[in-house]
């Protein structure tokens, strides 16, 4: 009769089995998508979010890093008292929300983007906004990375509540652990 | 086969399906079905797709037909395992 308990194993080949067991759990990947969003483009931001809420949905655990054009999608307001000129600037020619962004291709400004919104519409795809709140909602983590929060003068109190602030290991720790991982 | 739980997804375009058959099978206990009527025929595979990772779902059955408008649907059957 085989001996299913492991009652009858070598001590020593047994610590060995627990300890590769140990180590391949560690090593396994979570059920885990880690997003990096570094485009400002509507179109762009779009596809980030069919899959962040696909992937909550999925029930895998889902962390988008915004970062440069990227950030736009979690600002609340313009601010430009306190900053510097090029950074007034900068607010001045950077989209102004999520809502305001330009497509990567055929916007022709803006009349692209609105086309598009119209037929998204009509055809019940679910709009950025929407997408976006959902994404929310389902738990999606969203970190914002604040280097370049520092370059283009984006302070905290711009952004949308819930955003968590990190830098490059916080996207790494997560994306080491993770099974997907894309830079959109 | 018998349902716990209907989904009407038609008209719904990608992720919705998903999205609303999650929060469905979320409300549901071990052992419980979820019909999912799409029109989406993206949903074969993404309901493929999904079980596939799922710890805690199976796909039971997947059917193609026309609802009483004549619309092509997708009839999905899910069952919550834990």
């Amino acid at each position: 009769m085989s001996d299913t308990t492991g009652a009858g194993i070598d001590p020593a080949i047994r610590k060995y089995i627990d300890d590769r067991l140990a180590e391949a759990a560690r090593d396994a990947p979570d059920h885990r998508v880690t997003l990096v969003v570094f485009s400002g483009d509507l179109d762009r931001q779009l596809a980030s979010l069919v899959i962040a809420t696909g992937a909550a949905a999925m029930g895998m655990e889902v962390s988008i890093f915004y970062t440069f054009w990227g950030l736009t999608a979690l600002k609340k307001k313009s601010v430009l008292t306190g900053k510097t000129l090029k950074e007034k600037m900068f607010v001045a020619m950077t989209p102004a929300s999520l809502e305001k962004m330009p497509l990567s291709k055929l916007n022709f400004g803006g009349m692209g983007r609105t086309m598009l919104m119209t037929m998204m519409k009509e055809k019940e795809i679910a709009s950025v906004e929407e997408l976006f709140a959902m994404a929310r909602e389902m738990g999606v983590k969203q970190i914002a990375c604040t280097m370049s929060m520092d370059v283009m003068g984006l302070t905290k109190e711009e952004l949308i509540d819930g955003v968590s602030l990190g830098g490059v290991a916080t996207f790494l720790g997560d994306a080491a652990r993770s099974k997907v991982s894309l830079f959109i | 086969m018998m349902e716990d739980r209907t989904l009407d997804a038609r008209g719904l375009k990608c992720p919705m399906p998903i999205v609303k058959a999650k929060k469905e099978l979320d409300a549901m206990t071990a052992g419980q079905v979820l019909k999912v009527i799409a029109t989406d025929p993206g949903s074969i595979l993404d309901f493929q797709g999904w079980m596939k990772t799922s710890a805690t779902c199976e796909l039971l059955s997947q059917e193609e037909g026309k609802d009483d408008q004549g619309r092509a649907i997708y009839v999905h059957h899910l069952r919550r395992k834990s």
